[in-house]
């Protein structure tokens, strides 16, 4: 069951460009266990979602099979949502994004629906650049089917049923950076600094922009010996460096912090300020991107931010020339040739 | 003297060549040729699953009478691949001709007495006039159709002309062409008799037809009805659909201002991708397709029972090859009736369509995206393999210019504005067809979620018992609804008292109504229903229940339809026979005739054991 949240709000909510309270961005009561990583992603997302001022009925809300493709129930309340079938999100999406270019496509995934039944769809649609933000919500177990391992769970970390894990994991980033996504980076449902900025850069980049979330499952991994518990992930944890997001024509204020070391114009004029630690990491080399992944993993530390962006990136759209007019929007007169061709086609064919 | 089958305009040959060689587009020559002279002709390439090296086959029937299925039989053989040359010259009708290349001398233990055996030194005549081996291959296919010109008596003005036009715009192969198809020409009228005992003449029972294949009026079909996005994965017999839609769309879907694409094609990395891309586009407005075979239905399963349950507008051309696994990918069958009309886990049920002829292949495939977005549920275009790829004489294609496509039940922001109540599965109108909005249509009202779980008529989740029965039953209503649009069937009373009927669909309808023409000259008559689309409406019912026995006619070999029929109507198995063929080759009208009065020789009760009417299948 969803349960609607109580309408009642302060009336002094700030409002963002268009009007709308941060309310406008929620959606039904989250249904998910106290305390699971993925409503604060959610939370993160219509934080997002509202500070960009996105028109919510703009944006198409597509998820998979499993806890985290439950989840966009619990955000975008005014969006049109399509909750698919396991593993097959990016499919749907692509069909999508083919028939209307001017939508937002925010697809939720796991660990399970991403990294194993869905394998074959997440590299592909990686590959193809297709204009979308896929966030995975990655808690390295099958929750809603009480637990077992999946292809994220690292090499010898337990869940609470106690076994360790004796499969190597998928790097989620590591396997997009390969695939050739344009946009990746990593993030932590408890660090929503982090998370929030990396969204918003994650929905202005035009192409494929992958962030995953280490995000834990309190039921069934956020015991020791597990690697994607809140203790273990806050313990080891390294950010590349802090992104501040700058929307278009925004002037830097105070709350931006100055001594950025690089700044990155986005397609839609905004602007990307990285702040940068990570002294080996160039996020717009895919090599060096690659690199410092492998590092931290010979490491053991969990490397966390923008990680990878093309900033020339050309999406799908870009590729195939499709029209700028979507092409749900076109006419029965612009599609139909009429029978005069018929004719000369028929003529042709005696 | 020899017995010699003696034959104006009314013959089968069949062409043994090396795959991979040249040969069809030779062969595809004699046939467009006969075709030009006025006569119907019926083409079926029989090929292999591989790309050089293999025995392949083309067969072309000629008949004044019209008939375009197969007739079964081969009055004459040309043959130029020794591999399969044993076989050949067996299947060769007693009188008929065997057309070989004698550069080598015949293996004396092949030769049949009762065959006309006449040989034409290919090779030679090749290796004399060419150096490149590349040319020696293909000419050999001309200088053949040049000698059976002379054999057959054929119009040699037809064959040039044609030359001429096939090569227009390149212009330096027309010449090479005719010289070669000259020299065979020339030599037969030197070196043998000509006309041979079957000839043809010029006559005019062609009308305004065309020769077409299949694959390619879906593709225009789907032109036509508007589509813009495909997405496919590539799998034989299908390939071809796709590879027209994109032809035409270069032609007439670039805006000419922009340079842009009207139309979107996104070849996946499978078909399970291939359909959720077919399923996103149609559930955000735009009219898509992908068009597949048996194995790619097999995996688009599971996402088709949601399109099913979520009521998502889907078009599926299924062009069937023989199954099951990958069975023979180059071979025709009927065989995923069952396998589409139920396609996924759960009650679910599916819209098909069994076009018979190219034309309708484009209008149905037009009418597919109709269809689709009125009753919001897929609607698969099952045609198959021998349809799909081989030119079939068709009438003309032809689009009504005041046509408007119907885009179902759509409700737009100003509906929504002015106070529409939006429940995404209500109905409203009592015909179990709720209404839909398309994704972005108004700030505040009109969204919902999508979903393959439960839900209640406002798209809320839940799994209460009573509101998934009572959506269910929905469904089974609508199931109800879609048979007041979906095309009825085609009725052929014979014109007198009869208690025997036959019921067929697809590309069993040419030879099972030549089949009906040849029994009733042995004064059995029938008659016959040709099946559109499943859900069968109640015509259909009736025509079953007015005969006491029904044959049904498919090309597979578990009676696919009449195990629809059976389970939708609940007729007893007695009153329902089989007529099959499930050999990989397209069913002859001899092998359904012969059936049938094995059927009525052996009393109309008795149920025929399975393996007798499988062994009439080769013919």
């Amino acid at each position: 069951m969803s349960y609607q949240i109580p309408k009642f709000r302060h009336p002094e909510l700030p409002v963002n460009e268009l009007g709308y309270t941060k309310a406008d961005y929620e959606g039904s009561i989250s249904t998910l266990c106290a305390g699971c990583g993925h409503d604060s992603i959610s939370g993160a997302i219509v934080k997002a979602c509202h500070e960009l001022s996105i028109e919510p009925h703009k944006i198409a809300k597509m998820s998979g099979i499993g806890c985290s493709s439950k989840a966009p129930t619990y955000f975008l309340g005014k969006s049109h949502g399509f909750n698919s079938v396991h593993g097959r999100m990016p499919s749907v999406v692509t069909g999508a994004s083919m028939a209307n270019r001017n939508m937002l496509y925010l697809g939720v995934s796991g660990d399970g629906d991403t990294a194993s039944i869905g394998m074959g769809q997440f590299a592909h649609v990686a590959r193809r650049n297709l204009n979308m933000v896929y966030i995975v919500m990655n808690n390295g177990c099958y929750g809603l089917t009480k637990g077992q391992d999946s292809a994220t769970t690292d090499e010898g970390s337990a869940s609470k049923k106690g076994d360790p894990n004796v499969y190597s994991a998928i790097d989620l980033c590591g396997t997009a950076l390969q695939m050739g996504a344009t946009f990746v980076a990593r993030s932590f449902s408890g660090d929503k600094g982090q998370l929030v900025p990396l969204i918003k850069a994650a929905i202005t980049h035009r192409g494929f922009a992958l962030i995953d979330v280490v995000s834990p499952c309190v039921t069934f991994n956020n015991n020791p010996g597990s690697t994607k518990s809140y203790e273990f992930v806050r313990e080891h944890a390294e950010a590349t460096g802090t992104v501040d997001f700058v929307p278009m024509r925004k002037e830097i204020t105070t709350d931006y912090k100055p001594g950025y070391t690089h700044e990155v114009t986005m397609h839609d004029g905004s602007s990307l300020h990285l702040y940068k630690l990570d002294e080996n990491l160039d996020p717009f080399s895919r090599r060096s991107a690659i690199n410092t992944l492998e590092d931290h993993r010979d490491a053991r530390s969990i490397l966390t931010g923008l990680i990878y962006m093309d900033k020339d990136s050309q999406d799908l759209h870009d590729v195939l020339q499709t029209s700028q007019r979507p092409l749900n929007a076109l006419e029965e007169g612009e599609l139909c040739p009429g029978n005069n061709m018929l004719e000369n086609i028929n003529a042709s064919l005696r | 003297m020899r017995k010699r089958i003696e034959s104006v305009n009314d013959f089968v040959i069949k062409f043994a060549n090396v795959n991979g060689t040249g040969s069809a587009s030779a062969n595809n020559l004699f046939a467009k040729a006969l075709f030009r002279m006025g006569l119907p002709v019926c083409p079926k390439n029989i090929f292999p699953s591989n790309i050089q090296g293999l025995p392949t086959w083309y067969e072309v029937r000629v008949s004044e009478k019209g008939y375009l299925g197969r007739r079964g039989g081969t009055d004459i053989v040309l043959s130029v691949n020794p591999q399969s040359m044993p076989q050949d010259i067996q299947d060769v009708e007693s009188g008929g001709y065997f057309i070989y290349d004698n550069t080598k001398p015949l293996d004396l233990r092949l030769i049949r007495n009762d065959v006309n055996i006449i040989g034409i030194p290919l090779t030679r005549i090749c290796n004399e006039q060419y150096q490149d081996h590349r040319q020696r291959q293909l000419f050999k296919n001309v200088i053949y159709v040049g000698a059976l010109a002379a054999l057959l008596n054929m119009d040699f003005k037809v064959l040039t002309n044609l030359v001429e036009d096939q090569f227009k715009g390149k212009e330096k192969l027309v010449l090479p062409n005719i010289h070669a198809l000259e020299l065979g020409h020339q030599w037969a009228r030197a070196n043998l008799e000509c006309p041979i005992g079957i000839r043809v003449q010029t006559s005019d029972q062609v009308g305004n037809k065309i020769l077409l294949d299949g694959n390619t009026a879906l593709g225009l079909g789907a032109i036509y009805g508007g589509a813009t996005v495909a997405a496919w994965y590539p799998i034989t017999p299908s390939t071809s659909v796709v590879d027209a839609f994109e032809k035409y769309a270069k032609r007439v879907r670039i805006d000419p201002g922009t340079g842009r694409s009207n139309y979107a094609i996104v070849q996946a990395e499978d078909e399970l991708s291939a359909i959720g891309m077919v399923i996103g586009a149609s559930w955000n407005g735009a009219r898509s397709f992908t068009a597949t075979s048996g194995p790619g239905v097999s995996l688009m399963s599971e996402f088709l029972g949601l399109a099913y349950f979520a009521e998502i507008p889907t078009v599926l051309f299924n062009v069937q090859r023989a199954g099951p696994s990958t069975g023979m990918p180059t071979r025709t069958q009927q065989s995923d009736v069952l396998s589409s009309a139920y396609a996924s886990h759960g009650d679910t049920k599916q819209v098909l369509l069994f076009p018979s002829t190219p034309k309708e292949c484009f209008d149905f495939a037009a009418l597919s995206f109709d269809l689709a977005e009125r009753l919001q549920t897929p609607i698969l275009v099952m045609t198959d393999l021998d349809l799909g790829m081989n030119d079939n004489m068709s009438a003309p294609l032809e689009w009504d210019d005041s046509r408007k496509y119907d885009r179902g039940k759509v409700v737009t922001a100003e509906e929504l504005e002015n106070g529409f109540d939006f429940g995404r599965y209500t109905d409203v109108d009592g015909d179990a067809i709720c209404y839909r909005t398309y994704p972005g249509t108004h700030p505040s009202k009109g969204g919902f979620f999508t979903r393959g779980t439960s839900r209640d008529e406002k798209a809320v989740y839940t799994e209460k018992g009573e509101e998934y029965e009572e959506n269910m039953l929905r469904l089974m209503r609508k199931w109800d609804t879609i048979k007041e649009y979906v095309p009825g069937p085609e009725s052929f009373p014979c014109g007198r008292e009869t208690h025997i009927g036959m019921l067929y669909y697809g590309t069993s309808e040419e030879s099972s109504r030549e089949a009906g023409d040849y029994l009733a000259m042995e004064d059995i008559h029938m008659d016959a229903m040709r099946v559109r689309s499943f859900p069968f409406n109640e015509e259909v019912r009736a025509f079953i229940e007015s005969h006491k026995q029904v044959f049904v006619i498919e090309q597979n070999r578990d009676a696919q339809l009449r195990t629809l029929l059976m389970a939708e109507f609940e007729f007893g198995p007695d009153k329902l026979k089989s007529v099959l063929c499930f050999d990989g080759t397209p069913i002859s009208a001899r092998n359904i005739s012969k059936q049938i009065k094995r059927h009525l020789k052996g009393g109309a009760v008795t149920p025929l054991h399975r393996n007798s009417v499988a062994r009439g299948a080769g013919e």
